[in-house]
């Protein structure tokens, strides 16, 4: 299963067919088994990498930590859930250090971040402070690197 | 026999090489050396754009960031001077700890580990530490295409034996012994083997050692593919019992850590073996380049995770291009070692300059024709799996239009 899982992280467009060759399984069973782990949520969705700076459209990513007041009893995670149900929110994690949260906002212009955060995250009942941190610019994401693919010629034939 | 030019620098060198004569003034023992059959090939491959090839004998990863940047570091430092002859201290120590690790072997790091630069330089000090002019040599073939050269050049004769498919490319203990003559001083063993990926048992091994024993042969053992095994772990020549001091193990960091262009190997064997290579070595090399060991060091510290990634991702090649010829009816066994597939192609009724020649030129798929490396091969093609999933997959596409084509 993890075979297969490393498989498909790299490449989601491969073929049952060719999982199949590579890890000595039928396709059906491939087929079965990847059914299978979609069903369980292991594999959560298939995503494709952009780099939209290159594609021409502008986005605005900021990284913003936020400082919280739990509750009594519902802890970090009801807050948090409430904070990852807004689509400008790409990423929530809770952090260790100085803050509490950190998330990961996405917009069209620094402008309409800004007031994302003041009018939807800053007002939150707990949220006590928050510091943001506009992204100038990506070099690396989601293990892959935007920068011009490294490209080694090796001798096209070679003892 | 290795190919030290950029690709551009190659193309002029070999255009102008192409119909030189042999000055009166080279060694007739250079003369008498067949020109390489890569070579050939190379030519070729090099004339044409839009190549796919699985020609190549080495892996397609770049070396892994962190040896690179060990080597960076080291050149920081100002680590650019010579080091003891034999490498330095603490890359042969590592090295020891290693074989004490994997193979129960024991190596004193000061005496018999020699760093080389490259796995070709320990080959040939090896044959040059152990040939008296007229010693016979025995090669099992398919095998790598310097063995027999440097055996020559050293004055020795290389005496063939052949491996076959049925036996999936395995040296048997029988096949040794009919060869064995008055003359015969060394054997050498080469698995994993490139370019069949075949690898021996240990069982095979003992009834090689059972043989080696009563002749009382030397063995040069080329395990630089001993990483890369699949569904069982590699056993080292000179772990079978007794085999230790009449062995030269050769191994390097080539294959496990993908630095080909670093050139760094080493040998390990007996304080008398190490000391003949060292003697040799330290006139004609001096030692290995230090910003390699520097790198290896670095590899054998940390490299493991790194090197496991890779060996996975060529499990997955391997069974994906094996199990892909075999469909195109090109009878493959399965390689359980290295990273090249040997497929026969005696179905078609082509040699296997015919096909591989015919391949490049109608579909551009670069493979090395079976011959090249030793008589035996003939009727099979060297298909290196070191290339990426997609290439490997267009490959096996454009072979199958081709067998399409030619029927």
């Amino acid at each position: 299963m993890k075979e297969i899982l490393e498989i498909l992280e790299n490449d989601p467009k491969i073929k049952p067919k060719e999982i199949a060759a590579m890890t000595g399984l039928t396709e059906a069973q491939v087929a079965s088994k990847i059914k299978q782990m979609e069903k369980k949520g292991i594999i959560r969705k298939y995503k494709t990498v952009i780099d939209w700076e290159k594609a021409g459209e502008e986005y605005v990513y900021a990284i913003i930590e936020l400082k919280v007041v739990l509750r009594s009893r519902t802890g970090y995670d009801a807050i948090a859930e409430r904070i990852a149900k807004f689509p400008e929110v790409v990423s929530v994690r809770l952090i260790s250090g100085g803050h509490d949260l950190s998330l990961t906002v996405r917009g069209k212009s620094m402008k309409e971040v800004a007031f994302f955060v003041a009018e939807k995250i800053a007002t939150l009942e707990q949220v006590q402070g928050t510091v943001t941190h506009f992204v100038l610019r990506t070099y690396k994401q989601d293990g892959d690197i935007l920068f011009e693919k490294e490209r080694t010629e090796r001798l096209p034939v070679s003892p | 026999m290795e190919i030290s030019c950029s690709r551009k620098s190659g193309q002029s060198a070999c255009q102008c090489r192409r119909d030189l004569m042999p000055d009166k003034f080279v060694a007739e023992i250079v003369r008498n050396i067949p020109p390489s059959g890569i070579r050939k090939f190379f030519d070729l491959v090099l004339e044409m754009e839009g190549v796919i090839s699985l020609g190549v004998g080495e892996p397609d990863f770049v070396t892994p960031w962190h040896i690179r940047e060990a080597c960076i570091y080291s050149l920081e430092k100002g680590f650019t001077s010579y080091t003891s002859n034999f490498g330095l201290l603490e890359l042969r120590e590592l090295i020891s700890k290693n074989y004490k690790k994997d193979y129960k072997v024991d190596y004193d790091p000061q005496h018999q580990i020699l760093v080389t630069t490259g796995v070709s330089e320990a080959a040939d000090l090896a044959f040059r530490a152990l040939i008296d002019p007229g010693d016979e040599v025995i090669v099992p073939e398919p095998c790598y295409v310097s063995y027999k050269p440097s055996i020559s050049l050293a004055g020795g004769v290389p005496v063939p034996v052949r491996t076959h498919m049925e036996n999936e490319f395995r040296i048997t203990a029988q096949q040794i012994e009919k060869s064995i003559t008055k003359k015969t001083k060394a054997l050498v063993l080469s698995y994993p083997n490139n370019p069949t990926g075949a690898v021996l048992r240990k069982k095979d091994l003992v009834e090689v050692a059972d043989v080696v024993n009563e002749y009382d042969l030397a063995v040069i053992s080329d395990e630089v593919y001993c990483k890369l095994t699949y569904g069982g772990l590699h056993t080292c020549f000179s772990s079978i019992p007794g085999m230790k001091e009449k062995t030269i193990i050769l191994n390097g960091f080539s294959k496990s850590h993908a630095m080909t262009g670093l050139r760094i190997g080493f040998a390990a064997g007996s304080e008398e073996l190490i000391g003949a290579m060292t003697k040799i070595h330290q006139y004609a090399m001096l030692c290995a380049p230090i910003t390699a060991q520097m790198g290896a060091i670095e590899a054998l510290k940390n490299g493991n995770g790194e090197m496991d990634k890779m060996i996975r991702e060529y499990d997955r090649r391997r069974r994906l291009i094996v199990d892909g010829l075999n469909k195109l009816g090109l009878d493959c066994f399965e390689p359980k070692g290295a990273f090249y597939a040997f497929p026969s192609i005696k179905s078609t009724g082509m040699t296997s300059e015919e096909f591989a020649g015919g391949l490049l030129k109608e579909e551009k798929v670069a493979v090395v024709p079976g011959n090249v490396f030793g008589e035996c091969g003939e009727g099979h093609l060297r298909c290196s799996y070191a290339t990426s999933r997609e290439q490997l997959v267009e490959a096996l596409g454009r072979i199958e239009s081709y067998l399409d084509k030619s029927q």
